[in-house]
This record gives structure tokens, C-alpha cells and sequence, in this order.
């Protein structure tokens, strides 16, 4: 008989079988069938053990959105997302940020709570809310003599009143939807993190950008006007005296000059030299120096402080100070300085008139922003009568 | 006729510097851009004056101040005239203090403008005088508590110019006064802030601008 298949194939007399192909067919067919089982089993728990979570999460992720957005019927104050955009973009690297936050978890939660009991619960309150009037008014409809009227009567009654309950369950749900998935104050917090990281970055690339143009200008502009004043000067010297020439060379070289220590005030008001070639103490004795009100400086730093710091305390002085000559119609000033606790404090007291503020617009308002920027604080106590107090607070 | 040894970074200064010594006829012997360079051109030549900018290469803070010091204290009588960009006390102080105190100066860029009057203080501080910026002295004068008000507007104008380091006969010019006016201004100032006599201009100037530091 020929053998088909190995059924037949075992049939035959054992030598005969025994020496066929047949029994290494079956080796191998068996040997690949647990292969293939193996394989089969593999994927199947990598799809089940993988992929069925992630897609489990995923759809978290994404009912807790569409959760948020319908969260606006009943509730005015939207909920923003409280996952942070990752640091790279593209879906995996998304995807990844997404299984580390906290929230990604809280939303799976809630979408499994979700699953098996509110929606159910909404349904219910739904089918009564709606259900029970619709009944009873079709019932009324359908029915004979004073039942009729109840029905009917009853009917849109008790969907009026289902408006109650309906509206408390939708508010009660709403609640635990806020409570779930609202942002929790470390999520908020990792913004504001990044905010005040940016702010700072900001007011960094400020800072670099003003000492270029000061250097610009040192380097350049005020070098050229300085050798301009040089040969008006000795351009002077040739002039007949008395001659027309002469008259039109003083008038240019006075407006050189003129110009000259423009310049310089306006280096001094982007960025002073001094305070870059010798620090903050000795750049605040120059403005004192140069203050037409007495100054008293007692300032003792241990040494160089960081550039924004330095730089941040020069400017609140410096304004201070001007303030002092303007308005205050004080007799003297007094500016402290001191490090302690790596904490930079400088204090700039007047015996003037106070009522000074920080009002929009005013050189004080200015310096909050760029102290703050620096990560300190800037006090201002002016009582009307006086004395006035400014006092800066800086990291340093 | 100077032979002066000039110390600037900047090109174009420099440059306009050495126009300026040439047109009031003295000769430039080395123009250099840095301290170290600027000690050695120093050493190795005999300069009547050296001109330096304080702020110099390689590090851009005091580097030409100090190479001046260095060589003061090296050829203690060394002429050196001191230019900077903004007033620092100490500075002039240092320089007064240095070698033997006299042939000093310390100015404003500002002042280069002023071309006769900075050509006046290169003969000064090279035959042995002393120039001090008058805004040195204007911040001392501000510093004071109590405003010199023993002295007469007039006094304290004339010890203003005394602080700059003028000699009588520079001031009597300022002032369009005589000399004998000034002299006796003088001795009045000395008389009503208690002053030590001295006998050389510069020696007055240190003696003055003693009595202006104290707070």
C-alpha cells in the first residue's frame, strides 16, 4: 500500500516503518510545532503583557482629555493638562515621559473606575431621570379615565423634578473628575520651575547683551571720540586766534566734549566699567563720589559676587541714589552693604521727604522686574515725611 | 623736547597720542600696547617720561598702574603720568606714595582733549611736579562732613588748584590774580587747617591731599 501520511506510514511492518522517512518526518514536525508554539506563546504574552497595558494607558491618556473638555458642561473653570510637554519631541519620547508622571497613572485609575461603575451610574441616573417621566407619561397616554390624566400630568412633573438628582450626580461626578485629574501642585510647580528656568535664561541673555554693547561702545565709539577731542584740539592750535576758523573750531571741539561725556553716561547706564574692572563696592563708591548729596558707604563683600548679583545691586543703587538727588531733598544718604547666608543685602537709606513710590513707569518699578529676574527682592519703605528705605536682597 | 616711552592698548589713542607729543615737539622712543611690554621698553630705554593707561593686557584691570609702581620703585625719580578711564582714590594715592613721591601724575582720558593743558602737565610731572585730576579732588572736597567752611570761597578755590598740583604761578593764572594773592591765600590756608610747612611745590600737594583724605 502506499504510505500518505503517517498514520498509514505507522500501520506498516516496524522494520519497514522504522527505516522510512517517516518517523524523522514526524520529529521534525512535532520539533516545529513546539517552535511555532513557542513563538505563538511569546507573542501573544508580549501583545497581552505589553502592548494591552500601554494601550490600556494610552487610552487613559486620551479618555482623561476628552473627560477634561466635557468636564466644561458642568463645570465653567476648565482643567488644564497636567502633563508637561516632553524635552524631545516625537511619539516615543512622548510616550515614554507619559509612563513617568504621575498623572498618566491617576488618569488609568480613573478611566477604570470609569469602566466598570460611573458610566454605569450616569446611565442609571439617566434612565431614571429620563426614563421613569418618559414611562409614566406614555403609560398616561395609554391609559383610561383619571389615570389618563395623571400620567400625562405626572409625566413632564417628574421630569422637572428628575432635574434635581440629574444635576447633583453630574455635579458629584464632575467633582471626582476634578479631583482625579486636575494637576497636583508638584505638576504646577515643575511649570513654574521652568517658567522662572526661562526668566532667568531671558534676563541672563539680557545681561550678556548689554555688556557687548558696552563694550561696543567703549571699545569703539568712545575711543574714536576721545582721539576726535584730541585733534580738535590740536587743531586749535594752528587756528589763527581771533579767525572765523577759530570760533567754528572751539564751537566743534565743545560739542565734542559735549558728546564725549554723553557717551560715557550712557556706557555708565548699560553697563559701568568700573563695576566690571573693580566690583560692586568700589563701583558704588564712584556713584556716591559723583552724588551731589552726601553718601556714606560702608560696604564689606567678601571679595567678587556673581555678575547678576553685582550687576542687579549696582542698578537699585545707582537708581536709588538718583532718586535721592531728585526728589528726596535729603541731606545726607547712607548705603550698606553686607553678605550673609549667600545672600547678597544692600540698603540705601535717605533723612529726605519719603512718599517716594514704585509707581508704572517710575526707574523703581523697573528694577523689581530685574530683580526678580535675579531671583531677589526689592523693598521700598517711604512714608510721607520720610525717612526712605530701599533695600535689595539678592542671591549671590 | 621729552623722550617719553607711551603705554596704550587702544590703536587709535595711541596713535593720536604720539601725534599729540610730536606736535609739542617731543619724540615717542616706544609706543606699546602691554604691560610686560611696556616694562621692558622702559628698562632698556632711558625715558624722561613714561605714559601709561592704567588699564592694560594682559589682564585689563590695574595691570598698567602696577607695571608703573614696579618701575618707580626701581628708578624711584622716574617721571610717570598715570591715565584713567574713571576716579579711583587709590589709585592717585598709590602713585603719591610711590619712589619719592614726586613726578607724578594721574588723569582723566578726558583731560587729552585739553590738549595745552596736558602738554603743561607732561613738563610738569617731567621735571619733577605733581597733577592730580580735578576731579580727584572735587570727590575729596565732596567727601568731607564738614564743608571747609573755615576757609573763604576763595581760599577753597585756591585749594582746589593747590591739590591739582599747580605751582603759584599756575594758580594766579587760573584765578586771574597776582602771585602775591595766591601767596597769601596760601599761607591762610595753611594757617586755618593747621597745616605742616613744607618747602617744595609737590611736597604741598601730598601735604594737601593728606588733609582732604582724612574723613
Amino acid at each position: 500500500m502506499t504510505v500518505g501520511n503517517a498514520w498509514q506510514a505507522v500501520m506498516q511492518r516496524p522494520l519497514r516503518f522504522l527505516r522510512s522517512s517517516w518517523p524523522w518526518r514526524a520529529l521534525a514536525y512535532l520539533l516545529s510545532g513546539v517552535l511555532l508554539g513557542a513563538v505563538t506563546i511569546g507573542i501573544v504574552l508580549t501583545i497581552g503583557l505589553l502592548v494591552l497595558p500601554l494601550t490600556l494607558v494610552l487610552g487613559g491618556v486620551f479618555v482623561a482629555r476628552v473627560e477634561r473638555w466635557r468636564l466644561r458642561l458642568v463645570d465653567l473653570d476648565p482643567l488644564p493638562d497636567p502633563h508637561s510637554p516632553p524635552a524631545r519631541s516625537g511619539r516615543l519620547s512622548r510616550l515614554r515621559a507619559w509612563l513617568g508622571e504621575a498623572a498618566t497613572w491617576r488618569e488609568l485609575g480613573y478611566m477604570m473606575i470609569s469602566m466598570l461603575a460611573l458610566w454605569w451610574i450616569d446611565l442609571l441616573v439617566l434612565g431614571f431621570s429620563a426614563g421613569i417621566p418618559l414611562i409614566v407619561f406614555w403609560e398616561g397616554l395609554h391609559a383610561q379615565g383619571a389615570n389618563r390624566w395623571l400620567g400625562t400630568a405626572a409625566g413632564p412633573i417628574l421630569l422637572l423634578v428628575a432635574a434635581y438628582p440629574a444635576t447633583a450626580w453630574a455635579g458629584a461626578r464632575a467633582a471626582l473628575t476634578r479631583a482625579v485629574l486636575a494637576p497636583r501642585d508638584t505638576e504646577l510647580g515643575r511649570q513654574v520651575v521652568e517658567l522662572t528656568r526661562s526668566r532667568k535664561r531671558l534676563a541672563d541673555a539680557f545681561e550678556v547683551e548689554r555688556r557687548r554693547i558696552e563694550r561696543d561702545l567703549h571699545d569703539g565709539a568712545q575711543q574714536r571720540l576721545v582721539a576726535l577731542n584730541m585733534t580738535l584740539g590740536l587743531a586749535r592750535l594752528d587756528a589763527p586766534p581771533g579767525s572765523p576758523v577759530a570760533a567754528r573750531l572751539e564751537e566743534a571741539h565743545s560739542q565734542a566734549k559735549q558728546v564725549l561725556a554723553e557717551l560715557r553716561e550712557l556706557i555708565r547706564g548699560v553697563h559701568p566699567q568700573i563695576l566690571t574692572d573693580r566690583g560692586l563696592a568700589a563701583a558704588i563708591d564712584e556713584i556716591a563720589a559723583r552724588s551731589p548729596v552726601p553718601v556714606d558707604v560702608d560696604i564689606v563683600l567678601p571679595g567678587r559676587l556673581s555678575p547678576a548679583a553685582e550687576t542687579t545691586a549696582y542698578f537699585v543703587v545707582s537708581e536709588a541714589l538718583t532718586n535721592v538727588a531728585r526728589h528726596s531733598g535729603a541731606a545726607r544718604a547712607r548705603v550698606h552693604g553686607r553678605t550673609g547666608a549667600d545672600q547678597l543685602i544692600v540698603e540705601v537709606r535717605d533723612d529726605g521727604r519719603g512718599g517716594a513710590q514704585a509707581t508704572d513707569g517710575s526707574g523703581l518699578s523697573g528694577l523689581t522686574d530685574r530683580v526678580a529676574a535675579a531671583g531677589g527682592k526689592l523693598i521700598l519703605s517711604s512714608p510721607p515725611g520720610g525717612p526712605t528705605l530701599v533695600r535689595v536682597e539678592l542671591p549671590c | 623736547m621729552l623722550n617719553v616711552i607711551l603705554a596704550e592698548d587702544s590703536v587709535l589713542l595711541r596713535e593720536g597720542l604720539i601725534g599729540l607729543m610730536q606736535r609739542f615737539g617731543h619724540t615717542v622712543s616706544a609706543a606699546v600696547g602691554s604691560a610686560p611690554e611696556l616694562l621692558a621698553a622702559a628698562r632698556h630705554g632711558r625715558p624722561s617720561l613714561v605714559i601709561t593707561d592704567v588699564r592694560m593686557p594682559p589682564g585689563f584691570t590695574d595691570d598698567g598702574l602696577r607695571a608703573a609702581l614696579t618701575l618707580r620703585e626701581e628708578h624711584p625719580d622716574l617721571p610717570v603720568l598715570v591715565l584713567s578711564q574713571y576716579v579711583v582714590q587709590t589709585y592717585a594715592a598709590d602713585l603719591l606714595s610711590s619712589g619719592t613721591g614726586r613726578a607724578v601724575g594721574y588723569l582723566l582720558k578726558d583731560r587729552i582733549g585739553d590738549v595745552t593743558d596736558f602738554a603743561d602737565a607732561i613738563v610738569e610731572v617731567a621735571g619733577g611736579g605733581t597733577v592730580v585730576d580735578p576731579e580727584v579732588i572735587r570727590q575729596l572736597f565732596a567727601r568731607r562732613r564738614d564743608p571747609l567752611q573755615r576757609l573763604t570761597s576763595r581760599e577753597r578755590d585756591v585749594l582746589a588748584l593747590m591739590a591739582q598740583g599747580r605751582s603759584n604761578a599756575a594758580i594766579a593764572r587760573a584765578l586771574v590774580v597776582s602771585e602775591a594773592a595766591v601767596s597769601k591765600h596760601v599761607g591762610s590756608i595753611f594757617t586755618k587747617l593747621d597745616l605742616p610747612t613744607v618747602d617744595t611745590d609737590h611736597r604741598r600737594v601730598l601735604a594737601v591731599l593728606a588733609y582732604l583724605r582724612e574723613r
